[in-house]
C-alpha cells in the first residue's frame, strides 16, 4: 500500500505520520487479546479514524496453550479515512507468546519487516523446552528481517496485579495507544464503557494497567506513529456484520426469529436473544435446523414475516422446508452466514460457496430471491429490504452473508429509525366473497395471501401442486400455471431494481465483478490500478436472483470480464483443465449462462478474505493476457 | 349501523354452527379407513364447542392422515413429511389466539418427525394432537412403520418386519413436561369423541394416539382386539373419562386410573396385549411454552424505536 511517511521530531523521538497501518494483537485463547483489539479499534474509531477489525479465532474453544494453531485475537486496519476491507499483511503485531505468532508467520499474514512486540517472559521460563523454543523463534524472526521488540509484559503487570494473565491485555492497549498517539483519555473512556457493568474497582484496575503500559512505552519504545483522522462529522456506530443483521431484524419489525446454533451465524441470535426480547420479540432455539425453518414458516403463515438464521450445513437441512415456503407462497427471510464447505468444512473461515445451492436448491423449481450484503452497513439494510420483499411478493428471500462480514467490525453512519421499516400489522379483515387464496395476477404472478383469523378466507395451504382455491391439483394445466406465477414474481421484482453502480473507468480493458464481502478489497485494487492509468472498473451485485438490470450492457463496455470470488473454480493451467472440463466459479457460471458473455473467473478458498494486493496481481495478469 | 360491544358479543354467543360449516370436500380415504371416524369426531367437536372456523387451524405433515385439513372448512396447513409439529408451534407462537390442531401419522410422527415429536411434548404448547396410528405406511403403499408389530409383512419386509414396534405411549410418557396423553381406537366412536373433547379442553400439548384400522394394507391385523372386547381396557376416573352404561355392557374390562399417576400410566401403557383406552396422563400444572415466552411487552412503534436507539447508543463511536 502507498504509505505516506512524514517524519517529525517529537522530543528526541521520531513520530512517523502514516496513511494507514494494520495492527494485530494475538494470544492464547482466554488471555484477552480480543478485548484489547476491540478496544483499540473502538478508540481509533472515536478518534475519527477509519477502521476494519477482523477477529482471529481458533477453531477450538480451548486450544492447548502456546500452540501454533491457537492464535486468538484481533486484527485492526486503521486508516486516515474510510476503510472498506481488512487490507493486506500486518504491519505491527503484539504477541503474548512466540507460538501463536509463528502460526501467523506461517500463514504469511505478516508484512516483511513487520514490527513485532513480543512478550519476553518465556526467555526466563522454568521449562527449558519453552526457553529453547522461544529463543529459537526469536532468532528466526530477527534473521527473517522482522523488527522484534521484546516487552516484559508479565513482569510489569505483576507490579500492579497478582494475576498478570488477566491484566496484560490492558497493558498492551496502553503500549499501543502510545505508539499510535491515541489520547489516553479516549482509552480510559473506552475501558469504562467496556467494563461498564462491572464494579468500579475493576475499571480502576484496568485503567491503572493501561496507564502503566503507556508509561512503559514512553520510556522504552523508540518509535511512534500518528495516523491523522478525517472524521466524517456524522454520528457513527461500530458493529460487526452479525450484530448488524440482528439490528436489521429488530428494525424490520419482525417478531420471531427461529434458529439452531451454528457457527458463524449464532452470534446474531445471541444478540437478538439479549436485545430483541426486551420489546416482545422472540428468539426460538429449535431442536434442529429443519424445525427452526418449519417453525419460522408456521409463524409467518399465521402472522408477520419471520426470519431464520443459519450457516451452510444448516441451510442444506432447511432446503426442503424452504421449497414448501416457496410453493405455499409464505413470506420468509433466511439468513445464511456462509462458511467453508462442503460438509463441516471450515466452520470459522470465510467462503462464498453457497450461491448456487441457494439459487437452485430445494428440489424442483423453487424460485426465491437471493441478496448479498457487501458491507457491514449493508447487512443491516438488507434485512429490512428482505422483509419487505418477502411480504410484498409472498416468497422466500435469502440473505447471503459470510464469515468475513460476520466477525469484522467497521464504523458506519448511525441508522435513523423509520417507521416505514416496520412490518405492518397483519390483515384480519373479512375476505371479499369470491376471492381466492391464490388469485395469481396474470402479469406479475402476485396473489394476496389470506391469514388465519380472516373470516371467509379459510383454505388449506399445501406443498402439493394446487389451484387458485388451494385445492390439490390434478389438472396438468394447473401445475403449469402455478410454476409460472411463482416464477413471474421474480421478474416483477426485477423490474424494480436499479443497475449496479460502476466503480472506476466507465469503459475500458477490464471489468471485475464480485458479490458480497469482497467489494471493499476489489475496489481498493481497482482504485490502485486506476491511479496507475489502467482502464479497469468493478461492479458488485447486491441481488443475485433476480439480477439487476443493465449488467450485460455494462459488461460490453470492457474488453475482458472477470469475477473475483471466494469459492471453487478450476485453474485453467491445470493439466486436465480445458474449456470442456473447467468448472467456473458460482457467479461466473451464472453470468455466462445468462448473458452469453465470456466471463472468466479467479477464485481462492484459503478461508481468508481476499487481500487487495492479491486481487491487484490477478488483475495485472489478466490485463496482460 | 353501529352496534354496542355488548350487543356484538351477545350476537357472537348466539351464533351456532352446523356440522356442514366444518365440512369441506369429500374425503378420499378408503372405505373403512379409521381416518373417517376421526374426522367425524373432530367435526362434531368443532360444532359442539362452537369453534370459529377462521380462528381454527389444522396442521398436518404427509401421509394418509395428513390429508385431514383439506376436509375441514377451517384454516389448514398441509406441510411436509414429519414437520407438522414445528409448523404448528410456529403458528401457536405467532398467534396464541388461534386454536391449533395437529394431524399426524405413525410414519410422520414416530419416524421421520420423531425428533420434533419429543421436543413438541417438551415445549408443551397449547394444541391438540391426533396421532393417526394405523401401523403401516399407507400412501406409499404398504411399508412397515415404526409401530408395525414385529413380523408385519410389507413391501419392504416381505418376510416379516424385524423389530419390535415402538410404543408411542411409553415414549411420550418418558418425556419431561408431558401434560396430556390419551389413547383411543377408531371402532369405539363414543370414547373417541369423549377423548378428543377432553384433549381439546386440556390446556397444553394434548397427545391422543388413535389406533385405527387400515382396511387396504392391514385388513386383519386388529381383528384380535375387535373380536374380543376383553382385550380392550377402558380407563375411567372421576378426573378422567366416565363410561356410559351402554358401553359397559360390551366392554367389561375396565379399570379406574387416576390420570395424575404417571407411574401407573407408564405401566398401563406398557401393556401391549391389551389396548388401554382413555386418559393415561393429565397434568394441568405444566407451563405452556408460548406463555413462558411471550413477555407481554407491547410491540408498539414507539417501544421498538426506543429500544432500537438504545441499542445503537451502545455502539456509538
Amino acid at each position: 500500500m502507498t504509505t505516506k511517511k512524514v517524519t517529525k521530531k517529537a522530543g528526541k523521538k521520531t513520530c512517523t505520520t502514516l496513511k494507514e497501518h494494520i495492527v494485530e494483537i494475538i494470544s492464547d485463547s482466554g488471555e484477552g487479546a480480543q478485548r484489547c483489539g476491540q478496544s483499540l479499534g473502538s478508540i481509533a474509531a472515536r478518534m475519527g479514524n477509519g477502521i476494519w477489525t477482523t477477529e482471529i479465532i481458533p477453531a477450538e474453544i480451548r486450544p492447548p496453550a502456546r500452540s501454533v494453531a491457537g492464535a486468538s485475537g484481533n486484527r485492526i486496519r486503521i486508516g486516515s479515512s474510510y476503510i472498506t476491507n481488512g487490507g493486506d499483511e500486518t504491519d505491527l503485531v503484539v504477541a503474548f507468546n512466540e507460538q501463536v505468532l509463528l502460526g501467523r508467520v506461517n500463514a504469511r499474514e505478516l508484512k516483511p519487516g513487520c514490527i513485532i512486540l513480543l512478550e519476553n517472559m518465556w526467555r526466563s521460563h522454568n521449562d527449558q523446552n519453552i526457553v529453547k523454543s522461544y529463543t529459537e523463534a526469536y532468532e528466526r524472526l530477527v534473521k527473517a528481517g522482522y523488527k522484534v521488540v521484546e516487552i516484559p509484559m508479565e513482569e510489569e503487570c505483576l507490579k500492579l496485579t497478582s494475576n498478570a494473565k488477566r491484566g496484560k491485555n490492558m497493558f498492551a492497549l496502553g503500549i499501543l495507544c502510545y505508539i499510535y498517539s491515541f489520547e489516553l483519555q479516549m482509552a480510559r473512556d473506552q475501558i469504562a464503557l467496556t467494563f461498564g457493568k462491572k464494579e468500579k474497582s475493576v475499571i480502576d484496575a484496568n485503567v491503572e494497567l493501561l496507564e502503566a503500559g503507556h508509561k512503559w512505552a514512553e520510556a522504552n519504545i523508540d518509535f511512534r506513529f500518528s495516523i491523522p483522522a478525517t472524521p466524517s462529522g456524522k454520528q457513527q456506530i461500530s458493529i460487526n456484520g452479525n450484530t448488524s443483521l440482528a439490528l436489521g431484524v429488530m428494525a424490520s419489525g419482525m417478531d420471531i426469529c427461529a434458529m439452531y446454533p451454528i457457527t458463524p451465524a449464532t452470534s446474531a441470535s445471541h444478540y437478538l436473544s439479549e436485545a430483541f426480547e426486551k420489546v416482545g420479540g422472540i428468539v426460538h432455539q429449535a431442536e434442529d435446523e429443519i424445525a427452526a425453518c418449519a417453525f419460522a414458516i408456521g409463524a409467518s403463515y399465521a402472522g408477520k414475516c419471520t426470519v431464520t438464521i443459519t450457516s451452510g450445513p444448516g441451510y442444506s437441512l432447511k432446503q426442503e422446508a424452504i421449497g414448501l415456503a416457496v410453493m405455499a407462497e409464505i413470506p420468509l427471510v433466511v439468513v445464511n452466514v456462509q462458511r467453508g464447505g462442503p460438509s463441516t468444512g471450515q466452520p470459522t473461515k470465510v467462503e462464498q460457496g453457497d450461491l448456487l445451492t441457494t439459487i437452485y436448491g430445494s428440489h424442483g423449481d423453487a424460485p426465491k430471491v437471493v441478496m448479498a450484503p457487501a458491507t457491514i452497513e449493508d447487512c443491516f439494510y438488507s434485512v429490512i429490504t428482505a422483509r419487505r420483499i418477502a411480504e410484498t411478493f409472498n416468497t422466500v428471500v435469502v440473505i447471503l452473508s459470510d464469515a468475513s462480514l460476520s466477525s469484522s467490525q467497521q464504523p458506519f453512519d448511525r441508522p435513523q429509525f423509520q417507521e416505514s421499516w416496520l412490518a405492518p400489522p397483519i390483515d384480519q379483515s373479512p375476505v371479499p366473497a369470491g376471492a381466492k387464496p391464490y388469485d395469481w395476477d396474470p402479469v406479475t404472478g402476485i396473489a394476496r395471501r389470506f391469514i388465519p383469523g380472516q373470516p371467509g378466507g379459510m383454505h388449506t395451504v399445501t406443498g402439493l401442486a394446487h389451484d387458485r382455491d388451494s385445492h390439490v391439483a390434478y389438472d396438468p394445466d394447473i401445475n403449469q400455471e402455478g410454476l409460472r406465477a411463482r416464477s413471474l414474481k421474480l421478474a416483477a421484482l426485477q423490474k424494480t431494481l436499479l443497475p449496479p453502480e460502476v466503480f472506476g473507468a466507465p469503459k475500458g480493458d477490464l471489468l471485475v465483478i464480485g458479490w458480497g464481502s469482497t467489494k471493499g478489497a476489489i475496489e481498493e485494487a481497482v482504485e490502485g490500478l486506476r491511479a496507475e492509468g489502467k482502464k479497469v472498473a468493478s461492479i458488485n451485485l447486491r441481488f443475485l436472483q433476480p439480477m439487476q438490470p443493465g449488467i450485460k450492457e455494462i459488461m460490453q463496455r470492457y474488453k475482458k470480464v472477470l469475477t473475483i470470488e471466494t469459492n471453487w473454480s478450476d485453474n485453467p493451467n491445470d493439466e486436465l483443465i480445458n474449456e470442456d472440463s473447467r468448472r467456473y466459479s458460482s457467479l461466473a457460471t451464472l453470468l455466462r449462462s445468462r448473458y452469453l458473455v465470456d466471463v472468466d473467473c479467479w477464485t481462492e478458498v484459503r478461508g481468508q478474505p481476499v487481500k487487495p494486493r492479491t486481487i491487484r496481481q490477478v488483475l495485472l495478469a489478466k490485463l496482460e493476457k | 349501523m353501529k352496534l354496542s360491544a355488548t350487543k356484538q358479543l351477545l350476537d357472537l354467543y348466539k351464533e351456532q354452527s352446523a356440522l356442514e360449516d366444518y365440512q369441506s370436500g369429500v374425503p378420499r380415504w378408503c372405505t373403512g379407513c379409521g381416518d373417517n371416524a376421526i374426522l367425524t369426531a373432530v367435526q362434531r367437536l368443532c360444532r359442539d364447542e362452537g369453534l370459529r372456523p377462521e380462528k381454527t387451524v389444522f396442521v398436518s405433515g404427509i401421509g394418509c392422515s395428513s390429508r385431514f385439513p383439506h376436509y375441514m372448512k377451517t384454516y389448514g396447513f398441509h406441510g411436509i413429511h414429519g414437520r407438522a409439529f414445528p409448523v404448528a408451534e410456529g403458528v401457536k407462537m405467532s398467534r396464541p389466539d388461534l386454536t391449533v390442531f395437529v394431524n399426524t401419522g405413525d410414519g410422520d410422527c414416530c419416524s421421520i418427525g420423531a425428533a420434533h415429536w419429543i421436543h413438541a411434548l417438551r415445549y408443551n404448547m397449547n394444541m391438540t394432537v391426533f396421532l393417526h396410528d394405523n401401523q403401516i405406511y399407507g400412501l406409499t403403499k404398504k411399508q412397515a412403520s415404526p409401530t408395525s408389530p414385529i413380523g408385519t409383512k410389507s413391501n419392504t419386509t416381505p418376510r416379516g418386519s424385524y423389530l419390535d414396534a415402538l410404543n408411542p405411549l411409553t415414549v411420550s410418557l418418558g418425556v419431561s413436561n408431558v401434560s396430556f396423553i390419551a389413547q383411543a381406537v377408531d371402532w369405539i366412536p363414543e370414547t373417541l369423541y369423549e377423548i378428543v373433547k377432553a384433549a381439546y379442553h386440556h390446556k397444553g400439548f394434548s397427545f391422543v394416539r388413535i389406533i385405527q384400522r387400515c382396511p387396504e394394507w392391514l385388513p386383519k391385523s386388529l381383528d384380535p382386539w375387535l373380536q374380543d372386547p376383553e382385550r380392550v381396557q377402558l380407563l375411567h376416573h372421576a378426573n378422567g373419562l366416565q363410561i356410559s352404561q351402554g358401553l359397559s355392557r360390551v366392554y367389561k374390562n375396565q379399570v379406574e386410573h387416576d390420570p395424575l399417576d404417571i407411574h401407573r400410566a407408564r405401566e398401563i401403557a406398557s401393556n401391549t396385549d391389551i389396548i388401554p383406552v382413555g386418559i393415561l396422563y393429565q397434568n394441568r400444572e405444566v407451563a405452556c411454552y408460548e406463555d413462558t415466552r411471550h413477555s407481554g411487552a407491547l410491540r408498539t412503534v414507539e417501544a421498538i424505536k426506543k429500544n432500537f436507539n438504545a441499542e445503537l447508543d451502545k455502539y456509538s463511536v
